[in-house]
């Protein structure tokens, strides 16, 4: 079960690799820069940790902390996405997630009190 | 020169941004990954923020994102601390190593 999951790994890794080498989403974003893709992909890479947390935490309290790091990385995305297309924009999506963010947090934190859920 | 001293802030936002995320991995409990990612992604996200200010000048979107950072700053720390007072009113166990629990003895 333990080489499995490292098995699992290795070919997360490996297919992420070959996902920033070929570079799908060229045709998507004119890139004026290396580095602005570069930063791209490792936002890309802390959004699928918090994915996999999401899937796999043992509690819902796990689940919502990790929904409320996402609401906070999509902000990094739209505030580096508006640098290279020159779409000022995407910094009005970011106000609007970051506010919607917050009342989705404050709204799972009510319900988390209400109940018993690991007992 | 702005470009440059933004192109830093990104690194720095990012490099912030990542330590956050392997904490909200690696870390064994739920208020051991609050504390670490909660933390380390809002200064990451702000600092980001912080670079497009300095991209883009005193203009409609360098004012947006320094409201962006103020809002950020402001609210997070909120959610944070629902979310810890949420989840040890739900029941949610420590780590089987920590040290002391001084909410449960306060709030008795």
């Amino acid at each position: 079960m333990r080489r499995l999951r490292w098995l699992l790994g290795l070919v997360f890794i490996v297919g992420i690799g070959l996902l920033a080498w070929f570079n799908p989403f060229t045709s998507l974003l004119e890139w004026q820069s290396p580095f602005l893709k570069h930063s791209f992909y490792t936002l890309f890479f802390c959004g699928l940790f918090c994915l996999w947390r999401i899937l796999k935490g043992p509690t819902p309290a796990d689940r919502a902390v990790a929904i409320d790091i996402l609401g906070i990385l999509v902000l990094g995305f739209c505030a580096i996405l508006a640098i290279p297309t020159g779409r000022d924009w995407y910094i009005d999506i970011g106000i609007a997630w970051a506010l919607q963010s917050f009342i989705s947090t404050l709204a799972l934190a009510k319900y988390l009190e209400g109940r018993n859920f690991d007992e | 020169m702005n470009e440059i001293i933004g192109y830093i802030f990104i690194i720095v936002g990012l490099v912030f941004d990542f330590f956050g995320c392997l904490g909200l991995i690696r870390l064994p409990d739920v208020y051991n990954r609050l504390q670490a990612s909660t933390k380390c992604v809002t200064l990451g996200t702000c600092s980001i923020l912080f670079g497009l200010f300095l991209f883009k000048g005193f203009t409609a979107a360098g004012i947006k994102a320094i409201l962006c950072i103020l809002f950020i700053i402001l609210t997070a720390p909120v959610s944070a601390h629902a979310l810890a007072r949420g989840a040890h009113k739900s029941g949610v166990k420590l780590w089987k190593d920590s040290v002391c629990d001084k909410y449960a003895e306060d709030s008795k």
